[in-house]
């Protein structure tokens, strides 16, 4: 924007009066500038400004109020000691891989069965986006009313005649994150699902038709053809994805409240309890670090390939 | 209509002769639940008839984990209420150690507060550097086990006396198909290894580790049986045959669909609404029928100190509550419909069940600090995700839970 607005500058170098280059990054397009001014500040105090605070209280040993002294990595190294943390992790990866591909794989195909133009697709399409308007704790206790094996789908087969039937994955620690799964994909396909058929319409229809004539199989041009298109609306749904599986948290407390044992854990539900009940607010923010700290790792190298060279982007 | 109310008001404030002035008092809680509700209202209904002040409730959701972060924020933001309740313990030793509560040593200066308190104990946790900046007002246990009379008719067998018979019941109750060991998923397990320490270790060993923090008592024997009776106990609970809530336990002792089940004495309430009698429909056994003496927790009053320039009859608001809070007739009212123990002596609750009243008889011999008192609250956290984990890994050995336990104790400061 910055440089649409100075192309006279540019063009005559030759001009006496050339404004220096601190008052050209200060004044150039000054009603823009003063517009834009109350969200600078927010970004800088709030995002980056307790950024920094957290980090700095995660170097101190902190209890309940932040007045601790400086202790180096110790809160680290209790952190990477603790078991339950290391779980909480582990669980949060192999959820966070699955959730991604399943809801990005399902998302789009339920998107293109509807694509189809089929009969009553609004009433289809509310179907499945209303899960969405739910909370995620309403979802958890839900889905553990249904998942609970001496009260959900498994005793009522069972009642039903069904003796042998099993489906106690809540209750089992290999299983139960397939069950957070389930929950999980009931809950976000749906809007996964919208998202990709807004980029679907975006396509022009003479591309299809140009296919067409071809004699390209459709399969073919929705893999090779409009989803490359949808690069934008596919970026969208990997943040949106991707930022509600690193703070996964209230579907895990009413789901399965960790559990069983401490097999589904997750960090954000460690940091919670360590600032909070624990009163440990060093603890905590170590743990936050670690998240901030992941989510940067995985941003920064997509940052730089999205935003790095100029005149890349088509 | 109107008319007549503010005369009612002027009336009663001129009558009333203990406030010059009536005056606002704000009280936080998170007692939310229909008895807790009512309970509190009892506090209220004394402090408004006896002051002619007016108590503003400020009830607050989610207890320890939801309310105490808000009450606390409130009172280091500046924004302090005129009193407070909280678990007794540690959770506000820092805002007491940072000036924010008010001293009530001269407030209780004349009531020689001592000699009634069941056990001194119970004020360690409000006491530093000289001055009290608490006032607990009730006694809570976790040290019950609870039995189902009917799935005791249903093997054919008396219900047990004690724990040892109780676990000498468990194959008898296996081959039955019933459970041995009722239990809710969550934090209802992280409360039985203080009762099992209680009631199977002794009093010497809660001390040791409660009290004094010693790392060596939890290597010893004592603990071990402790550690071996909660590896034994883990053997007959599958997550499988667990229950959403502590609610629902009670239920299942109702039922005979489970045999047992050690958790604190509010679960009586539950067992209460859903039309139990204690003696014909449950049996309790407080120590688990082995100690003579209860480990207890319970709630406090605080104080926040109030800005500068509060008017002095709010202040003198605080003080007045402070006194009424453990006045013998408060006491009374209170206790009773919370189902808790009063932390006088002196107090005839002729009214309370058979099961309140072995409590009450035990109280005679003093009470046990529960680790509340001294162990900070980044500890018990660490103590409740040892135990849930032990809970349902079964490759954790007893010897690797006495050396967590150890080394987390070691690490409370």
């Amino acid at each position: 924007m910055a440089d649409a607005a100075v192309p006279l500058d540019a063009g005559a170098e030759t001009t006496v009066n050339r404004p220096s280059l601190l008052k050209r990054i200060l004044f150039n397009n000054l009603p823009a500038k003063i517009a834009a001014l109350p969200m600078m500040v927010t970004v800088l105090v709030v995002f980056v400004g307790c950024t920094i605070w957290t980090i700095y209280y995660s170097f101190t040993n902190s209890k309940l109020l932040p007045t601790g002294k400086f202790v180096g990595f110790d809160q680290y190294e209790r952190l990477f000691a603790t078991s339950r943390w290391n779980v909480s992790v582990t669980n949060l990866i192999a959820y966070g891989a699955m959730s991604l591909v399943f809801t990005l794989v399902v998302g789009f195909i339920l998107a293109v069965l509807i694509d189809q133009k089929i009969r009553f697709e609004s009433a289809f399409r509310t179907i499945m986006l209303y899960p969405f308007a739910l909370s995620f704790i309403v979802t958890g206790l839900v889905w553990q009313w249904i998942m609970n094996p001496t009260l959900g789908l498994q005793t009522t087969l069972r009642n039903l005649g069904w003796t042998n039937f099993s489906f106690d994955w809540i209750a089992n620690p290999r299983m139960v994150l397939f069950a957070l799964l389930i929950a999980g994909l009931w809950h976000g396909t749906g809007f996964c699902m919208v998202l990709m058929l807004a980029g679907l319409r975006g396509v022009d229809e003479e591309i299809w038709k140009a296919a067409r004539i071809d004699g390209i199989p459709t399969w073919r041009t929705y893999v090779s053809i409009v989803l490359p298109m949808m690069r934008g609306v596919l970026v969208t749904a990997l943040v949106i994805i991707g930022s509600g599986i690193v703070r996964l948290y209230d579907l895990v407390v009413a789901l399965t409240n960790g559990g069983p044992g401490i097999s589904s854990e997750v960090p954000a539900k460690y940091v919670f309890n360590y600032m909070f009940s624990g009163g440990n607010i060093g603890q905590g923010l170590a743990g936050a670090t670690m998240m901030l700290l992941t989510v940067v790792i995985i941003m920064v190298p997509w940052a730089y390939l999205e935003f790095g060279g100029k005149g890349r982007r088509t | 209509m109107k008319k007549f109310a503010v005369a009612a008001v002027m009336a009663t404030a001129l009558m009333s002769s203990t406030a010059a002035m009536a005056v606002d008092l704000e009280v936080t809680h998170w007692w939310t639940s229909a008895g807790e509700a009512a309970a509190v209202s009892e506090f209220a209904k004394v402090f408004e008839e006896q002051t002619g002040n007016t108590w503003v409730d400020s009830a607050l959701a989610g207890s320890g984990t939801g309310a105490n972060p808000v009450i606390i924020s409130r009172i280091i933001g500046g924004d302090p209420m005129g009193a407070t309740q909280m678990n007794t313990g540690r959770d506000a030793e820092e805002l007491i150690k940072a000036g924010l509560m008010r001293d009530l040593t001269d407030v209780v200066a004349d009531m020689n507060i001592d000699s009634f308190y069941v056990d001194e104990s119970l004020l360690t946790p409000c006491r530093y550097e000289g001055g009290l900046y608490c006032l607990p007002v009730n006694i809570h246990s976790w040290d019950w086990l609870w039995l189902s009379t009917k799935a005791y008719t249903k093997i054919g067998q008396p219900v047990p006396k004690d724990w040892n018979e109780y676990v000498a019941s468990w194959p008898a109750l296996e081959e039955a198909g019933i459970l041995p060991f009722g239990l809710a998923t969550g934090w209802p397990f992280s409360g039985i290894p203080g009762v099992l320490m209680s009631g199977i270790g002794g009093s010497d060993l809660v001390l040791a580790i409660n009290r004094d923090k010693d790392v060596e008592a939890v290597r010893g024997p004592q603990f071990r049986k402790v550690a071996e009776a909660l590896d034994s106990l883990r053997k007959v609970i599958s997550p499988e045959t667990m229950v959403p809530s502590f609610g629902d336990v009670g239920n299942q002792l109702l039922e005979g669909t489970a045999a047992g089940n050690i958790h604190g004495d509010w679960l009586q309430g539950d067992l209460q609404v859903a039309g139990g009698v204690p003696g014909k429909d449950y049996e309790c056994l407080p120590a688990l029928g082995l100690g003579d003496k209860l480990t207890g927790g319970g709630d406090s009053f605080y104080f926040p100190k109030l800005p500068e320039g509060t008017d002095p009859a709010v202040l003198q608001a605080q003080a007045d509550l402070a006194r009424i809070l453990i006045s013998p007739e408060a006491q009374l009212k209170f206790n009773l419909v919370k189902g808790s123990m009063p932390i006088r002596t002196d107090i005839d609750l002729a009214a309370a069940n058979p099961c309140m009243q072995k409590a009450l008889g035990m109280l005679k011999n003093g009470l046990l600090p529960s680790g509340d008192f001294s162990l900070s609250s980044d500890t018990q956290q660490q103590f409740q995700d040892l135990n849930t984990e032990f809970l349902d890994d079964d490759s954790i050995t007893v010897d690797d839970y006495i050396e967590r336990y150890a080394s987390i104790l070691e690490s409370d400061e």
